[in-house]
């Protein structure tokens, strides 16, 4: 309707200022109203304002981004490969199965280890969650979550619990017990609360604190006897996919990464993200960091896992390899960090010279998507879970953990 | 086929970028010049064109990626199991055999990443019409298939069987050769889209992500997420950086160093238990053991926070500074951390007695911290909460570091104790490598008492 040849046609009180004017119809957010003059004037030109301000500051961000990529770019002084080159290559490398677990009836989607370098805590797409001693294969304790897709464990610090979620939103802790009159499920403790699926958990440097990732964007701290929030970090633009504490001395900081394709560094105190990278061309998902806590690495759909120094503040090394199209689902660091172990969605383990940036071995072990990868605390061998299930005899289906050494 | 490309093939494409990597794959290896030698596959006495074998296929992989045989034959396998190849004799099962077995590019109206997700119908006419032309042709799965599609679309199946029987009319007209590939083409898309019980389907994906698209189309577009951006860019931009060739030194300063404690790289002694079922290895490095190995010594002199990490480095740590009388600083530090990884509902008491202990004037075991620190702290105390000390328990924590620590490491009681630090042989190779040793099960660390499981240090399991 122009404004020339506008017709009076109502007279009635005004939405916004109540008083009894000509009005006009004006559409808010697709919702009808009626507005005297003057106030569909003022909010004519408020709309305009607050567009206004997103597009500026959209542009502002982009413009500070390729700003960031300069600064970034100046002290870039040399590649690592190049400085690689004075370090020795690395010599015939054999790593075997040395354990098959069996037991998981369906996909293992997550597993964990037990700071006694020997247990480990795996959870499955039919919602079990087992604790084995990986060392004699013993099955310990088992659980049954009430949702399926338990996408995410960990065990706690001092191997008295264990901490997993899922499809249910939540991050629930049980205690381990070997009484047998007692139902672990009954003591269950529903730490957490997301609004979409529960990605990764991880204890903090005791049993008393839980970090959380979900598909809802968010990562959060919780106090594990209460339940409570301590802090909650925001900055991610959608789902974040895996996280890892840093080894710090202060030991205040982990990294996340999402599918937004960014890496964001956080302070746990503050909730404030400290630092964040976007190289990847697809979803990361998983990130761990180098043992001296200066780097980290990242794994992502887009088929490469990439090095991303702290303190230089940027990505220092790619790995990857024309023959690999799979993304990588899980990295994890030997203990000196030379070695990266990444499990890839083509059901194979390849093992990156971190400072040589070359790939040093493939190993096959697996008929399906590797799908979650730790090394041990001592760093003598490394887990890798799978959602391969192989039908031996009829009806009987097992789905295999492995550990390498 | 009824209908037409899926109408989120697009969305899902950006969600699986193998795909696209496959088909450039495929697409190359198709080239007339570069790509893989072709033939003419006789059949009978049909002629097919543009054929080629398993073995064509793993030397053009091997001679492009410069990848091993076995790599080449897996990368080789996706590739059929995805279906971008099929096998030209009646294909049941979508594996690359390295025989005289002829192969064809699948073409791309049958891509996965065009032609997805398979609709319902398409797959009853397809059966429909394996049922018409071979009566009792169906496997049992199929049969299940068909039976239950039946009831599903019994409204509509008029339509289906019609569409099925003019298929197979059409097909009639075309010449042999065409009949069959496109016959292989169709069952090899099922193969990929409706697997048999048994075989992995390489469909499956995980949960949905990016699910909550009216959350994500909120949380990307509000003024609120930009003004987090640009506040958190700008910050970036005001951070001191370091340059890259100081950083990457330090990696290999890092692992030339830790080289000889890595298991994976360096073997550990005696042995390492995976390899040879004996877990002497973790007996001897067990957190609590009586006599720390030479390794581990040396470890207590990489860092600070290494040494405090170790039980048994920071006890004896503690017994240096007992000596030198400032063992009340490593005391704090330890209650400082305790409360900042605590419970939240123990923090106020726990903030008092650390007060009481260490801050307060007059208190039994006084921390030397700089005033204006402790000013700060003395303020903060009057609301506590669990970061209250971390102030304090910096400074202390640095102190000890760029003081303490150095004088430990060149005293005699460090020296000492690398002197004493055993070496523990290698495990001679056993004789009859076929007996395997019994694995010893180790206590649970949830079997431990409770008193154990508050250490914020770590379990004690023992192997």
């Amino acid at each position: 309707m122009c404004d020339q040849t506008f017709l009076v046609n109502v007279f009635g009180s005004c939405d916004k200022c109540f008083k009894q004017r000509a009005l006009r119809p004006v559409f808010k957010k697709s919702q009808q109203l009626s507005y005297c003059s003057p106030c569909a004037e003022i909010m004519a030109t408020d709309g305009l304002h607050e567009n206004e301000t997103l597009a500026s500051l959209k542009s502002e961000a982009e413009s500070l981004k390729g700003k960031l990529e300069e600064e970034r770019a100046k002290l870039h002084d040399v590649e690592l490969h190049q400085v690689a080159e004075r370090v020795e290559a690395l010599g015939q490398f054999v790593m075997k199965t040395r354990r098959t677990l069996k037991g998981h009836g369906n996909k293992v989607l997550c597993m964990d280890w037990c700071k006694d370098k020997r247990r480990i805590v795996s959870s499955s797409q039919d919602g079990k969650v087992i604790v084995w001693d990986s060392f004699t294969t013993n099955k310990e304790h088992a659980v049954t979550m009430p949702c399926t897709w338990v996408m995410a464990c960990a065990y706690a610090p001092s191997g008295c619990a264990i901490a997993c979620g899922g499809l249910d939103n939540k991050c629930s802790v049980y205690p381990l017990t070997f009484d047998k009159n007692e139902n672990m499920a009954a003591k269950k403790k529903s730490v957490a609360m997301h609004t979409n699926y529960l990605s990764a958990c991880s204890f903090t440097n005791s049993d008393m604190q839980i970090l959380t990732a979900s598909g809802d964007g968010t990562c959060a701290l919780w106090d594990v006897e209460s339940g409570q929030l301590l802090q909650s970090f925001h900055g991610h633009g959608a789902d974040v996919l895996c996280l890892d504490l840093a080894p710090s001395e202060t030991g205040n900081t982990f990294v996340s990464g999402g599918c937004d394709k960014k890496a964001m560094v956080w302070d746990m105190r503050s909730g404030q993200c400290v630092q964040a990278f976007e190289t990847h061309e697809s979803d990361i998902n998983s990130v761990r960091y180098y043992p001296s806590g200066d780097a980290f690495a990242s794994g992502s759909d887009d088929a490469t896992c990439r090095l991303y120094d702290l303190r230089a503040d940027r990505e220092v090394a790619i790995y990857s390899k024309e023959s690999i199209i799979f993304g990588a689902s899980s990295v994890d660091f030997s203990l000196s960090g030379r070695l990266l172990f990444a499990g890839y969605n083509d059901y194979t383990i390849n093992v990156w010279d971190v400072l040589k940036g070359s790939r040093v071995s493939i190993l096959f072990g697996h008929e399906n998507r590797v799908s979650t990868l730790r090394v041990s605390p001592d760093g003598t061998a490394f887990c890798s879970g799978s959602w391969d299930h192989t039908l031996r005899t009829k009806n009987y289906l097992f789905v295999s953990l492995q550990v390498w050494a | 086929m009824a209908a037409g490309p899926a109408s989120h093939g697009g969305l899902r494409r950006a969600q699986r970028p193998h795909l696209s990597k496959m088909e450039r794959m495929v697409v190359s290896m198709q080239d007339p010049d570069q790509g893989v030698k072709m033939r003419s596959q006789r059949l009978l006495i049909t002629v097919i064109p543009h054929a080629v074998t398993g073995n064509d296929i793993m030397e053009w992989l091997i001679h492009k990626y410069c990848i091993t045989e076995e790599e080449a034959l897996h990368l080789g396998t996706l590739l059929v199991r995805h279906g971008y190849l099929y096998p030209l004799r009646d294909p049941c099962h979508l594996e690359l055999r390295l025989d005289e077995t002829p192969y064809r590019f699948q073409t791309p109206y049958f891509w996965m990443s065009t032609l997805w997700p398979a609709a319902e119908l398409d797959y009853a006419i397809y059966l429909a019409k394996k049922n018409i032309r071979k009566r009792g042709g169906l496997f049992d799965h199929e049969k299940e298939h068909y039976d239950q599609l039946h009831r599903k679309i019994s409204h509509t199946w008029d339509l289906v069987v019609m569409q099925a029987r003019e298929q197979l009319w059409a097909a009639k007209q075309r010449r042999k050769g065409d009949r069959l590939v496109i016959a292989c083409q169709e069952q090899t898309y099922w193969l990929v889209n409706r697997p048999p019980p048994g075989v992995p389907s390489v469909l499956e994906q995980g949960p949905e992500r990016n699910s909550c698209t009216a959350g994500r189309v909120q949380m990307t577009k509000t003024v609120d997420f930009y003004r987090r951006e640009v506040e958190c860019l700008r910050k970036a931009l005001g951070r001191a950086r370091v340059k890259s060739s100081v950083c990457l030194e330090a990696y290999l300063k890092f692992s030339s160093q830790r080289g000889p404690h890595d298991p994976i790289m360096s073997g550990c002694l005696p042995s390492n238990p995976w390899v040879t079922d004996n877990d002497t290895y973790w007996a001897m490095n067990a957190p609590s053991a009586a006599v720390p190995t030479r390794l581990r010594v040396e470890q207590w002199a990489f860092s600070f926070r290494e040494l405090l990490e170790d039980p048994v480095g920071r006890a004896h740590f503690m017994d240096f500074l007992s000596k030198e009388f400032s063992a009340e600083n490593l005391s704090f530090w330890e209650a400082c951390e305790e409360l900042r990884h605590g419970g939240q509902a123990q923090v106020p008491a726990l903030v008092d007695a650390v007060y009481q202990q260490f801050l307060a004037p007059g208190a039994a075991r006084w921390v030397n911290i700089d005033s204006r620190t402790m000013e700060r702290t003395l303020v903060g105390l009057g609301r506590p909460h669990r970061h209250v000390l971390d102030d304090a328990q910096l400074h202390i924590y640095m102190l000890m570091k760029k003081d303490s620590y150095p004088r430990f490491l060149k005293s005699d009681l460090y020296k000492d104790l690398l002197a004493e630090a055993v070496v523990p042989p290698k495990t001679k190779r056993r004789v009859f490598p076929f007996m395997r040793k019994p694995r010893h099960s180790s206590p649970s660390p949830a079997l431990l008492p409770a008193s154990a499981s508050r250490e914020p240090s770590g379990g004690d399991g023992e192997a």
